[in-house]
């Protein structure tokens, strides 16, 4: 996994609330058996004309948040089903950090696999960085110190789970992580037969 | 020991490693595989070398994008067909149990764990799908996972998980009648919101839940995720057990004493904390339809059509105004008014036999209106085999539904059942999300019963006047 320490971009302003991973990445491109190409589909319906045309008013089809590297969402971003093909369409497209006051758990977790940065805070604060967004500079973002630099200068801290911080400042393998436990695992499945053994 | 919950017991005896900060190492019993979510995952075992640690506790099965027709020329579509392919390989060389397209007990994934008795009370399981929130209701603790965890479980039979909070939602009372699962489910998400269970596993309580069949409870669990739970829970009893006895993979003779025995203690104690409780009154249920694109927009079909004026939240406000366009809807029209294209009856969420019966007992002696195409697709070759030996298949027929091949189907339109633009269904899914059914295809979810009335009218309509009829 690509570690994820800065990152500095353009942030697209994306008002809407519930925010689903259909809309994300819809269905017709989860037959594909690779993790990448999906961000020319990214929001597809939202983004392109049934004749594959562009809507030219979608915030990613207007410049300079073609080149977004940050979106700013409403509240439950990434509800609905467990597709990984969501934050690999935002990775494939360059996004790397989500801001929103509140994620979907399955999707605020398969962000953290794959080197995505999903940011929750408060209303207020998204309302501001809204705004700031819309003027089109850029956001300065630093896992490590936790914090947002807006284009004015201001700076906006956020929370994480200092773990998850961890594995995404150093690109870290969970497998790998885990199977440093297998002897606890071995042990675990042993006393488990003895217990349990219809398992 | 404090009075525990059923998930904080399932949560205790499953923890292999605890570190004092950051995730648990969780011991996964049982893992489901389907073609959608797993290619990327075995490539990934394959690239590091890495075999799967317990082929005996996985088991896979072709749902999303099989054809719900004549499959005896296999799949036209050509990646539809290379996904069930990659499935079919992967099986074969991590030596995974398949059942594929054409195996007897082929279906959807979570209709084949329960019917198999692969699923169990007090096991962790996982699947790369949602909807694996059903099998909580046996009392397991059932969650969706990414590939990535897909990969991690395949690899380790563990994942890196973080407790979630305990949330109890108790429904008293009786339903009334012509109510269902389905239609407690959708007040249970309008009333707490899509987001209103996230970060919690639900535990679903009351009298009105314990009166549930199995397959009710798996409709009630089905939908944790569209309250923002990953999981949801129904404490075991008699009723889990009677289902579970003889099922394939269930344990037997003196195994089985051992696990009821095991099974008995895990429904939470008396005095066990929640962090969230919610109450609902099962005799305030009226049958539910979703009228907007999202689970949370459901109302009795006694009710009308939100108006957005009415609402004084602008960003609700911004969202209901939306939400009607893309439905074609018009603010304060009586739900009842509106007409349906199409009927989709199957999915996890009610595509089981008992859900076919509810249609049956609509259908019979009834025809589908003349301009509804309404699709009847069982939700394994179980409950298909089940149905016909009932003679069900010959009531549909007889009324005009389509009776078809188990799979996903027009749940979510990765095979050839799908909505065409403008197209709306009445539909026993459980997602109503733009595009979901097809691009630019209007869903409305409610139970099986309510779907057939609306196929015989060829309007949404309040099922218990059609029942009424009959009694």
């Amino acid at each position: 996994m690509q570690p994820f320490t800065t990152l500095s971009g353009v942030a697209a302003p994306l008002a809407l609330v519930n925010v689903d991973t259909d809309m994300i990445i819809p269905k017709q491109f989860l037959k594909t058996i690779k993790r990448t190409g999906l961000g020319r589909h990214l929001f597809d319906e939202l983004r392109y004309n049934a004749d594959g045309s562009e809507k030219p008013d979608f915030v990613l089809n207007t410049p300079p948040y073609r080149e977004a590297k940050i979106l700013v969402a409403g509240a439950n971003f990434g509800c609905g089903s467990s597709r990984e093909h969501a934050p690999w369409a935002l990775l494939d497209f360059g996004i790397r950090c989500i801001l929103a006051p509140s994620f979907a758990d399955i999707f605020y977790n398969n962000c953290f696999k794959n080197g995505v940065l999903p940011i929750a805070l408060p209303q207020e604060q998204i309302d501001v960085l809204m705004g700031d967004a819309r003027t089109g500079q850029e956001f300065v973002v630093d896992l490590a110190a936790q914090t947002i630099r807006r284009p004015n200068g201001g700076v906006t801290k956020f929370e994480i789970d200092p773990f998850r911080k961890k594995c995404l400042l150093e690109g870290l393998d969970d497998i790998g992580l885990t199977l440093q436990h297998s002897a606890a695992i071995n042990a675990f499945e042993v006393k488990m037969k003895e217990e349990k053994p219809w398992l | 020991m404090a009075a525990r919950t059923l998930y904080d017991k399932i949560w205790d005896s499953h923890v292999v490693h605890q570190p004092g900060e950051g995730a648990a190492v969780l011991y996964i019993d049982r893992h489901l595989v389907h073609e959608v979510t797993s290619p990327q995952a075995f490539e990934g075992l394959r690239a590091a070398g890495r075999k799967v640690r317990r082929p005996q506790a996985t088991l896979a099965v072709a749902d999303h994008n099989v054809p719900t027709t004549d499959r005896r020329h296999g799949i036209a579509d050509e990646e539809s067909r290379q996904q069930v392919d990659t499935l079919t390989a992967n099986c074969r060389e991590f030596g995974v149990e398949l059942y594929d397209m054409n195996d007897a007990r082929q279906g959807i994934v979570h209709i084949i764990g329960p019917e198999q008795g692969f699923t169990l009370p007090g096991m962790t399981i996982v699947c790369g799908d949602s909807h694996t929130s059903t099998h909580g209701a046996f009392g397991s603790l059932a969650f969706g996972i990414g590939t990535s965890e897909v990969e991690h479980v395949l690899a380790t039979q563990t994942l890196q998980q973080t407790r979630a909070r305990n949330m109890r939602i108790t429904v008293q009372g009786q339903l009334p009648f012509g109510v269902t699962a389905k239609d407690m489910i959708l007040a249970i998400i309008a009333k707490i919101g899509t987001a209103g269970g996230t970060g919690h596993v639900i535990e679903y309580a009351g009298e009105a839940v314990q009166a549930l069949s199995m397959e009710g409870r798996m409709t009630l669990c089905n939908m944790s995720i569209e309250g923002g739970a990953r999981a949801g829970l129904v404490a075991p009893d008699d009723t889990t057990f009677a289902y579970l006895k003889g099922r394939p993979m269930a344990p037997k003779g003196e195994a089985w004493e051992r696990a009821v025995a095991y099974w008995r203690t895990l429904p939470s104690d008396a005095g066990a904390r929640y962090d969230k409780e919610v109450t609902l009154n099962a005799a305030d249920i009226i049958p539910q339809v979703t009228w907007g694109t999202s689970p949370q927009d459901a109302l009795p079909i006694t009710a009308n059509v939100p108006d957005p004026a009415a609402e004084n939240d602008e960003a609700k406000r911004t969202s209901i105004v939306r939400a009607l366009e893309y439905m074609g809807l018009t603010a304060g029209q009586p739900l009842t008014s509106v007409r349906v294209d199409k009927v989709f009856i199957g999915s996890c969420t009610n595509g089981r036999i008992e859900d076919l019966r509810e249609v049956a007992k609509v259908a019979q002696g009834r025809s589908v209106a003349a301009h509804v195409q309404a699709l009847i697709v069982p939700g394994s070759g179980l409950v298909k085999a089940q149905a016909e030996a009932e003679g069900l298949d010959k009531i549909f027929r007889a009324a005009g539904f389509e009776w078809r091949e188990p799979g996903c189907s027009m749940c979510l339109a990765m095979n050839a059942d799908k909505l065409l633009p403008g197209e709306r269904c009445a539909s026993t899914s459980n997602r109503n999300f733009e595009g979901r059914q097809g691009r630019g295809g209007r869903t409305h979810l409610m139970s099986p019963a309510m779907a057939a009335a609306a196929a015989i009218t060829g309007m949404l309509t309040d099922v218990r006047v059609l029942l009424a009829d009959k009694s």
